[in-house]
Parts: C-alpha cells; sequence; structure tokens
C-alpha cells in the first residue's frame, strides 16, 4: 500500500529554487500562503502582486498569475486587478519597506476603502534586498547599515506599529499579527492566513496579516539564533494577536 | 445613434472614452481637468465599468497598472503636476508593456504654477520623466470633435503596441464647449493571453513585469520593444499640413494654438504672405519628414508655442538646417493673439528677428 | 514507519529543522555540498522518527516530504 504523506510541497508553489537567503522566513510564509489557497481551492482564480525587495520574485514562486508592483503600490496595483475582477482572489504581498514606509499611502487607503483583498505584510525589521537599512520597523538600539549605531528613538522615532494602526481604520476587516519563529506558531499563523482568505472568498473586505519574520543574514545572525531573536526582542515590541475582526467570525 | 451635441471638450473625452469601452477609471481631482473624473463617477458604474478615486495620482496610475494586466481597457486623466507624479507608473507599464490612455489637461508651471492653458509639458510627454528607455505615443487634440475621434484610436494604438498612450490638451480645449459627434466604432481586435486575470486552470501561469536582471536579457527585451516604436513612427504619424508649394512662410503649432496660428495665416495670406500650417497631431511619433520636405519655396519656419521652446527643438530635428527657424511663444497662461503671431512673422521676414 | 525526502538540490543547510526536532535526528551532512554550496540535512536514525513533520513545517524552501507507512 502507498504511504500517507504527511507533508509535501505545496501545489500553490512552483518547483523554481526559493531566492531567499538560508533560514528566511519568506519560503515559511510563501509556504502558508499557497496551502491556504489550495485548500480554500482558490489557487487557479488567484493573482499574487509582488512587492519590490527581497520577494520581488514572489511571482515566481506562487503557482498563479503575478504581478509586478513598483515600491510600495502593491495595494493600488491589486486594487486595479480586484476592481476589474472581483470574482478572483487577490494578494498584495510586502515588506516593510514596501508597506511601512513608501507604501503608507496605498496600504492606509486600499483599507479605508475595505478593498476586497488580502496583504501578506513581512515584519523583519529591516530592508533586506537592498542590504540591510534602517526599516520604520527596525528595533530601538538595533543596528543596520543606516543605522549604524543603533536605532535612536530622538531622531528617528519609535518602531512603527502598522498592525496597531491599520485596525482604526473604519474600513479594515480584519488584521492579525503572527510570528512564523518556531513550529507552534506557523501553525498559528496558517490558521491567520488562511481566514484573511476565507473573508476575502466571503466577500468581506480588507484583510492583512502582519508577519513578524526574521532576516538571519540582514541581522547578522545564524538562522537559529534569528528566531530567537523574533521571539526575544520581536516580539515583546510587536505583540501578536488579533487587531481587528470585523468579519462577523471571531 | 449619434448626433452633434454642444459638449465640454472634458466631458466629451470622458463620453468617448466610455463609448469606446473603457472599462476602468482611476483619477485623482486637479484643476483643469476634474470633469472627466466626474463625468466617470456619474456614468462609468452604470453602464458596466469601473471608477475610483484614486489616493493619489500614483496610487490611480498603479490601480491602471493592475486594470490593464487583466486585458480591460483602463484610463485615468490628470493635470501637469499630477502627470509628473505618474511618471513611475508610466515607465513601469512601459516595462510590462500594459496599454492606457492617459489624458493630460495640461496647465503651466513650473511647479505647482498655475491653472491657465500652456505647452510647457511637451518635453515630459514626449520624452517622458519616467526612468529609461521607452517612448510614449501622444496625441494632441486641437478642436474637441477631434479630441473625441483620438480617443478611439489612442485606446486602439494602446492595445495593439501595448503601451501607455497620452492625449495631451490644456485647459482651453478642455474647459470649451463645441459641437461634437462622438464615433464609435469597434475596438482593435488584439491578443491577450498574456493577461494576468487569475485563470489557471487550464494554462501556465502569466507574469506582468518589468524587472529583468539579467543584462543581455533586458537589453534584448529593450530592442524588442522599440521595433514597435519603429512601426509605429512608420504608421503612426499624425499631421496638418497646409504649406504648398510656393509658399514663404510654414508656422509649427499643435493643439489649440495651431487654430490661433491658423488665424495668423489668414491674416498674413490676406496681405499677400504666402504662409502654410504644420500642425502635428502626433507629437511623438513625430512629423519630422514633413517638415525635413517642405517645398523649397519655404523661407522661414516660425514656431508658434505655449512653452519656452520646447517644440522648436523637435522642428529642428525635422527642418535639420535646411531651413531658418524661430520662435513666437508665451507662456505662463498667456495666450498669444493671432496679431502677435502676424506681427512676429511680419519682422521675420524684415529681417528683424 | 516514517519515511523522509529531502531536496539536496534545494536545501539551504539553515539549520532550522535540525534545531527544530524533537528527536534530535536530523543533522547537516558535513561530507556533501550541494550546487549551491550548502550542507544538506540528513536523518540519523529514520526509526526514531515520529513522522510529525516539524521539520517539513519550520522548513522554508520546502525540502522535506514526510510520509508514514501503511504498515506501522
Amino acid at each position: 500500500m502507498a504511504n500517507k504523506i504527511i507533508y509535501e510541497k505545496s501545489r500553490g508553489l512552483t518547483d523554481t529554487p526559493l531566492t531567499y537567503c538560508p533560514g528566511c522566513s519568506h519560503g515559511t510564509i510563501h509556504k502558508l500562503v499557497a496551502e491556504s489557497l489550495v485548500e480554500l481551492d482558490v489557487l487557479e482564480r488567484t493573482v499574487a502582486i509582488a512587492p519590490v525587495g527581497c520577494s520581488v520574485l514572489a511571482y515566481n514562486f506562487f503557482n498563479c498569475d503575478g504581478i509586478q508592483a513598483a515600491h510600495g503600490r502593491a495595494p493600488a496595483v491589486a486594487t486595479g486587478v480586484k476592481r476589474v475582477q472581483p470574482d478572483k482572489i487577490v494578494f498584495a504581498y510586502q515588506g516593510d519597506g514596501d508597506l511601512a514606509s513608501i507604501g503608507t499611502a496605498e496600504i492606509i487607503h486600499a483599507a479605508h476603502r475595505s478593498e476586497n483583498f488580502t496583504v501578506i505584510f513581512v515584519n523583519n525589521a529591516i530592508y533586506g534586498m537592498t542590504g540591510g537599512q534602517m526599516a520604520p520597523t527596525t528595533l530601538i538600539d538595533q543596528k543596520t547599515t543606516t543605522s549604524p549605531y543603533g536605532r535612536f528613538e530622538e531622531t528617528t522615532g519609535k518602531p512603527l506599529l502598522v498592525s496597531e494602526m491599520m485596525a482604526q481604520i473604519p474600513g479594515a476587516t480584519y488584521i492579525e499579527r503572527v510570528s512564523v519563529h518556531d513550529h507552534a506558531h506557523i501553525l498559528k499563523a496558517k490558521r491567520a492566513v488562511k481566514k484573511a482568505f476565507g473573508y476575502q472568498v466571503a466577500g468581506k473586505g480588507f484583510t492583512m496579516i502582519e508577519v513578524l519574520a526574521a532576516c538571519p543574514i540582514g541581522w547578522g545572525v545564524t538562522p537559529v539564533n534569528s528566531m530567537k531573536f523574533v521571539k526575544d526582542e520581536m516580539m515583546p515590541y510587536y505583540p501578536l494577536g488579533v487587531y481587528c475582526d470585523r468579519g462577523g467570525e471571531a | 445613434m449619434s448626433q452633434k451635441v454642444l459638449m465640454k471638450g472634458n466631458e466629451a473625452i470622458a463620453e468617448a472614452a466610455i463609448q469606446a469601452g473603457c472599462k476602468a477609471f482611476f483619477g485623482y481631482p486637479i484643476t483643469p481637468q476634474n470633469e472627466i473624473p466626474e463625468y466617470m463617477s456619474l456614468h462609468m458604474e452604470k453602464r458596466g465599468g469601473v471608477f475610483v478615486q484614486a489616493e493619489s495620482e500614483v496610487s490611480a496610475i498603479n490601480m491602471c497598472y493592475g486594470a490593464a494586466a487583466t486585458g480591460a481597457r483602463v484610463m485615468t486623466s490628470s493635470s501637469s503636476p499630477g502627470m509628473a507624479l505618474k511618471q513611475e507608473g508610466i515607465s513601469y507599464m512601459s516595462g510590462a508593456d500594459l496599454p492606457v490612455l492617459m489624458v493630460n489637461v495640461s496647465r503651466c508651471g513650473p511647479g505647482l504654477g498655475g491653472i491657465l492653458p500652456a505647452q510647457g509639458d511637451y518635453f515630459m510627454a514626449t520624452r517622458g520623466g519616467g526612468n529609461g528607455d521607452y517612448r510614449t505615443p501622444v496625441y494632441a487634440p486641437a478642436y474637441i470633435q477631434e479630441a473625441t475621434d483620438l480617443v478611439f484610436e489612442a485606446f486602439d494604438v494602446a492595445e495593439k503596441y501595448r503601451t501607455p498612450v497620452m492625449i495631451l490638451l490644456d485647459g482651453m480645449l478642455g474647459q470649451m464647449m463645441e459641437p461634437v459627434e462622438i464615433k464609435p466604432r469597434p475596438p482593435v481586435q488584439v491578443d491577450k493571453s498574456w493577461v494576468t486575470i487569475g485563470d489557471t486552470a487550464n494554462r501556465k501561469p502569466n507574469v506582468v513585469n518589468s524587472l529583468s536582471l539579467l543584462g543581455d536579457v533586458l537589453e534584448q527585451q529593450n530592442f524588442e520593444r522599440f521595433k514597435k516604436y519603429e512601426q509605429l513612427e512608420r504608421v503612426g504619424v499624425m499631421v496638418e499640413n497646409t504649406v504648398k508649394d510656393g509658399d514663404e512662410i510654414a508656422i509649427v503649432a499643435y493643439g489649440v494654438p495651431a487654430r490661433i496660428a491658423q488665424n495668423a495665416i489668414e491674416e498674413l495670406v490676406g496681405e499677400g504672405i504666402k504662409a502654410g500650417l504644420v500642425r502635428p497631431i502626433t507629437l511623438w511619433p513625430f512629423p519630422y519628414d514633413t517638415l525635413a520636405n517642405l517645398p523649397a519655396s519655404v523661407k522661414h519656419v516660425v514656431v508658434a508655442e505655449l512653452s519656452m521652446g520646447q517644440l522648436i527643438e523637435d522642428v529642428r530635428l525635422g527642418v535639420n538646417g535646411k531651413f531658418p527657424v524661430h520662435l513666437v511663444n508665451r507662456c505662463g497662461g498667456m495666450v498669444f493673439e493671432p496679431a502677435e503671431i502676424a506681427e512676429a512673422v511680419r519682422k521675420i521676414i524684415k529681417g528683424g528677428v | 514507519m516514517a519515511v523522509l525526502t529531502f531536496n539536496d538540490v534545494t536545501c539551504k543547510g539553515c539549520d532550522l529543522c535540525v534545531d527544530a526536532c524533537p528527536k534530535k535526528i536530523l543533522t547537516l551532512d558535513t561530507s556533501r555540498v550541494n550546487a549551491k554550496g550548502y550542507n544538506p540535512v540528513l536523518c540519523t536514525d529514520i526509526n526514531a522518527c515520529t513522522a510529525c513533520a516539524i521539520c517539513a513545517r519550520v522548513c522554508p524552501d520546502s525540502v522535506i516530504k514526510v510520509e508514514k507507512g501503511e504498515a506501522a
């Protein structure tokens, strides 16, 4: 008899090897998105919007139609797709430089209009692709290539709490912050991602999942230690949880 | 049913776009083009289309990017500073080979400038403010009738050549009213197998993208893209040329200033000065050949523009030293009278300029 | 009986599965280097594997396929 498959690579992902660094959380988050799309049986009618940043090549990895957007503009591009194709499933996949810095206007107004698409917001507290510069989400005292002495609150402010901010927008249907630093949290993150896409399928409006993610190379630590950094340094400042749920499904 | 009705330029353009099959409009308020988004907000949804007032011009053009990627006929409109903001999206859409109709009801600048008519966006429209190697077909109507006719042409060219196209006018044409008969025609039939519409049950995923990290690949993509630009340069040039053999003056002007120049020409002809008009209707591709082949009788080429010498650069490229080229211009929202142009021509003939 | 299949080509030797394995039966194989230059992961005691798939779920690169034999 055939063996029972407990876990295998999702068919929501292509065979293209990921271009991410060893231990980078993008791959894990891609899996959660791909698995959710397959389990909800919507992969074939999904359009992925890739950002500028490390995940700029995401359109090569998701096994569905893909559009590469300008830096920060993924929510505007997603709006364009979803408005003319309201029955299709659309998601914008964005990093913290893309969403929390250059793309603040676009993300806020996509939520404000309660556009019926899903945003996967990958918060790893750094600009990875460009070589580890300071992001709006970089922690206080965290060293980056543009905060070489550590991030100072006096001149650069406190790290931007995106989920807390987005939850204040009346049009935001579902905002949750999750982490993927260990197995238990990966399972929880999967439930949140799938719930967000489920809301979109049901036409409930704007959903965003913020995922605390590790950038071992950008942070200059081993992959295993980068997961400890997420748990010990990021999670105390970025509390996990549901920040708003106006979808009627507690 | 088509009939001649009195319409404001901006509204006529919006109505023509809907009749041309525009399925989505994304815009942002800016004077003097507001009647276009206003008209679209009134009509699009009840006629099966989409209207979104974006949070900025940047977002509006990026919404166009997304909607165009699904194969829909999409449009945006703005005015000069807003068009400047759209340059990022124009470059991206050019790089991703996406069609869009952009209407620039331009104003005077630089900066916030003013809302009066001017032609200072000529360089931005024809040379582009976005990064990289690309071209943008630009249509410059002088009449509201022509503007509505060009809407159909511009949409077709955008889809056939998979490129952003622009209709460039100013507040004069946008705000004035003229009798117009909108003449619908069926949209050009083009291959749309490339669209990212979320339909992968029976095909491989499509990608819309301008990223190309390998130099040799990107170079080849640019070579291919320029083949379609070369094709447009061969077949897409539109120009009105009334310069006849025996004329000594050729006045070059586009848009409403060409109508003022035409009045000046009538004044000059009445005085026995033989003159004709070259009116580029496409600013890119530019009618260089028309200027290169002006009759040998021409002694002076006079460029009448509402900018500080932008159109004149293309005229010089066309004339290529065969004739002396002179500039008659106003800017900042000031518009020349026919008499001003006629007087400038008289001075040029006398050798005063 | 668990069956683990590793995609040696896409493994980046990040160690996350090694760290996460509750039975501590995964290790990076320092005797081999894949085309990307990484030591791919290896199971040292398949008999101890419970097919919990934690390793596969924490792997960012979908390297690991986990199966359970029907006979078990």
